[in-house]
């Protein structure tokens, strides 16, 4: 025999999947709802979201030479940083947001913690929310529709109208670049979920839970609660792109299975609270990122419990 | 109905129509036959011959070395041309045993009389399978005379038989439900006489409809035996993953199957039982499927045990591509060998040779924490926490988190998306903090 057999230790065989590919899905999954923005708002959100894909790629490939680490950005990670980053800006942002916000997101928030994995908040939303405090202004700038000025749906809710359900599942109304069309945003979710990317349980949690919240909260507060109402804040504003891409993110949100379902019931909490009690409208990234700081606990009350009967294990 | 299974699992490509429909063909020795001493788990087995003796075929060899230890016979007659160390499939050696073949095929006085095991004893029939150096031929070679040895007979409610056959590629148990049905269910009415209250299970996946067909088939009349399809899921042979689907009961790594009420006997395990107790035959052969893309034509061999593994390979028609790796057993749990000049032991079921290694050289890349290995788990496990724990050297932390409990199928590993090697690491830390505890107790 002339080649020389290779030995390691078994499985001999591994699935097709990578990181990279799962990043992929991801990618595939938000782009209906960035098609949608740009359908919605015009060519400049396009070029929201390829400044801010390129600013976080850059930054990681910048970060990764200057301090002689192998590059990773193949693992397309940073892509998907990006694209969260952008689906979260409007439209009418200055060019240079989203490029701050993705050098943040990527060199702050992501390898300061020790790159992939091992952040502890959610690098997009992370940034997002150091955008909203500092240039609150430019943030809250919500894009003109055909020339008018209309306040998004949760702004809208807030001063007691109706919003339309149909502008709400289509995304004709104003918002961040990704956040306005339900409907595309389910899409990416049965995606993702058909491809076993994500468990439907975590998005479904934050989502009911919110409901659930805000129904406890206003009946506390006497305030009258209508369907309308309600619809708003279960689908309106970041609420389903919050809950889909960014509750579900894989390191900052528990693996276990019951871990999950607690942390989208924190994220509920926390949103209804805000949009509730406190005077905001939107809520959803600080509720993801403060209970992103809970994850490592959640993790651990959630153990799954090992196969068998518990009695007697192998410590003999 | 549903196919029985357990939660957990991965669903690897089992590439079994490679040799699925190769008849099993029976081949003799060309060279010389090895006999480890070491087939099975517990004691290694003590020699009973010396260099120079003349043996025959299904003389004993070896006798077991300890209660939990199994003897040896020869499986052709000739002569022991040595006894001493051989190298194994893990890459250690052991005692072995060579004997020349004469190709005289003389057997030792009784070999092959017929006995009526419904008019044996229980004793008788315990002393039949314990002389026959049985032991568990689905890969883990725990001897069998021990396993049907429990405290209390009545206390057993099922006999599984473990016809699973859950590792891609290998089909040596499903050859032999097509070709010898009858001589497993003869096997499993042997243990049902052993224990008189137990039901009989044959657990066959569902990706072997025909086997299971042929089985059932077998077992018409026999009102006490049923097959029971199970979901086509590796590691569905895994002997606590078994019991849990076809009873729905647990056990963990402190409790044997009969705490649960279960005997579990391995398909071609059953046959050996079944020749040893009523043609007073011992464990001399078995059914090896060699196979995978470098084979030109795989096959499944009837093979005396103790047959160098190329000679097998050779018989298969060699090879049409060169191998990278070359597999003793199944991709999930078998062990790559760096020489096919190994003899073939009672736990042998599979020579694979790859041509392309598609694990060895991939880069393992950061955690990116997706949960993957944790649903992969059968044994519940969290695998991204005990490998952070056995890479911290925190062993304790690491028993805590059960990591004794890891049986070590690999699952973890084959998911994983960035390609760490989990199942390898916690493997590695279970073998330390166990090898401790053995020094802590014999202080």
């Amino acid at each position: 025999m002339s080649k020389t057999l290779n030995v390691s230790i078994s499985p001999h065989i591994r699935s097709r999947e990578t990181t990279a590919t799962i990043m992929a899905d991801v990618i595939i999954a938000l782009v209906p709802s960035i098609a949608v923005g740009v359908w919605v708002f015009g060519a400049r959100a396009f070029a929201i979201t390829v400044l801010s894909v390129v600013s976080c790629v850059l930054s990681e490939y910048l970060y990764e030479k200057l301090l002689k680490k192998p590059v990773t950005v193949t693992d397309l990670s940073a892509v998907v940083t990006g694209l969260i980053l952008a689906v979260n800006l409007y439209s009418t942002a200055p060019w240079w947001l989203p490029v701050l916000g993705g050098a943040f997101a990527i060199i702050v928030v992501k390898m300061l913690y020790g790159g992939l994995g091992q952040n502890f908040m959610n690098p997009a939303l992370a940034a997002r929310c150091f955008l909203l405090l500092s240039f609150s202004r430019i943030m809250t700038d919500y894009p003109k529709l055909d020339g008018v000025s209309s306040p998004t749906p949760l702004v809208l809710a807030k001063q007691g109208e109706v919003v339309p359900v149909r502008d709400l599942l289509l995304g004709t109304h104003s918002g961040t670049i990704g956040e306005t069309s339900a409907v595309a945003i389910i899409i990416g979710f049965i995606y993702l979920c058909a491809r076993g990317i994500i468990k439907p349980r975590e998005p479904l949690s934050v989502i009911l839970s919110t409901g659930v919240f805000v129904t406890m909260f206003s009946l506390i507060q006497g305030n009258p609660i209508t369907l309308n109402y309600l619809a708003v804040q279960m689908l309106g504003g970041g609420m389903l792109l919050g809950a889909v891409f960014m509750a579900s993110d894989y390191a900052t949100t528990p693996v276990t299975p019951w871990g999950q379902v607690i942390f989208g019931c924190c994220v509920g909490f926390i949103t209804a609270l805000i949009r509730c009690v406190g005077g905001g409208t939107e809520g959803v990234s600080y509720a993801i990122i403060i209970s992103n700081l809970l994850t490592p606990f959640i993790e651990k009350l959630t153990a799954p419990k090992p196969f068998g009967p518990r009695k007697e294990r192998a410590a003999k | 109905m549903f196919a029985k299974t357990f939660t957990g699992g991965v669903h690897p490509k089992d590439k079994k129509q490679l040799s699925e429909n190769a008849q099993t063909v029976r081949l003799e020795a060309k060279g010389d036959l090895v006999y480890l001493m070491n087939q099975h788990i517990g004691a290694p087995a003590k020699p009973l011959v010396k260099a120079g003796d003349r043996v025959l075929l299904g003389q004993k060899i070896a006798e077991a070395g300890g209660f939990v230890s199994a003897s040896v016979a020869s499986s052709v007659s000739g002569t022991v041309k040595s006894v001493s160390l051989h190298i194994t499939q893990s890459g250690d050696e052991a005692m072995a045993i060579t004997v020349e073949n004469d190709n005289e095929y003389e057997a030792v006085p009784g070999l092959g009389e017929p006995r009526d095991y419904e008019k044996m004893s229980k004793e008788e029939i315990r002393a039949a399978i314990s002389s026959a150096g049985i032991v568990g031929m689905g890969g883990a070679g725990f001897p069998t005379a021990v396993k049907v040895t429990v405290k209390d007979d009545s206390k057993i409610d099922y006999v599984i038989c473990n016809g699973a056959e859950c590792e891609p590629y290998i089909t040596c148990d499903y050859r032999l439900m097509l070709e010898r049905p009858a001589d497993a269910v003869t096997g499993m009415k042997i243990l049902l006489k052993l224990f008189e209250k137990a039901a009989g299970v044959f657990g066959i996946e569902d990706n072997k409809p025909a086997g299971i067909a042929s089985v059932a088939k077998a077992c018409e009349g026999s009102e006490r035996i049923t097959v029971m399809p199970l979901k086509k899921k590796y590691p569905q042979g895994g002997e606590r993953m078994l019991i849990k689907a076809v009873t729905g009961r647990k056990i963990n790594s402190a409790m044997l199957p009969a705490d649960a009420g279960c005997v579990v006997v391995n398909y071609s395990t059953l046959i050996a039982i079944a020749e040893a107790v009523t043609k007073n035959i011992p464990l001399i052969r078995r059914v090896v499927t060699v196979t995978g893309d470098a084979v030109k034509e795989p096959s499944n061999f009837d093979v005396p045990i103790g047959i160098s593994a190329q000679e097998l390979i050779d018989a298969a028609g060699g090879y049409i591509q060169e191998p990278e790796k070359l597999i003793f057993g199944g991709p999930m749990m078998g062990a790559a060998v760096y020489t096919a000049d190994l003899p073939i032991t009672k736990t042998s079921s599979c020579i694979l040779a790859m041509s392309r290694d598609e694990a060895a050289g991939l880069e393992p890349a950061a955690c990116i924490r997706c949960g993957k290995c944790l649903y992969a788990c059968p044994e519940h496990l969290m695998p991204i926490l005990l490998k952070n724990t056995a890479d911290a050297g925190k062993y304790k932390e690491f028993e805590e988190a059960h990591g004794l409990e890891c049986i070590g199928c690999g699952c973890c590993t084959y998911v994983c998306p960035a390609k760490r090697r989990l199942s390898q690491t916690i493997t590695m830390a279970k073998k330390y903090v166990l090898a401790e505890k053995k020094k802590g107790a014999a202080k």
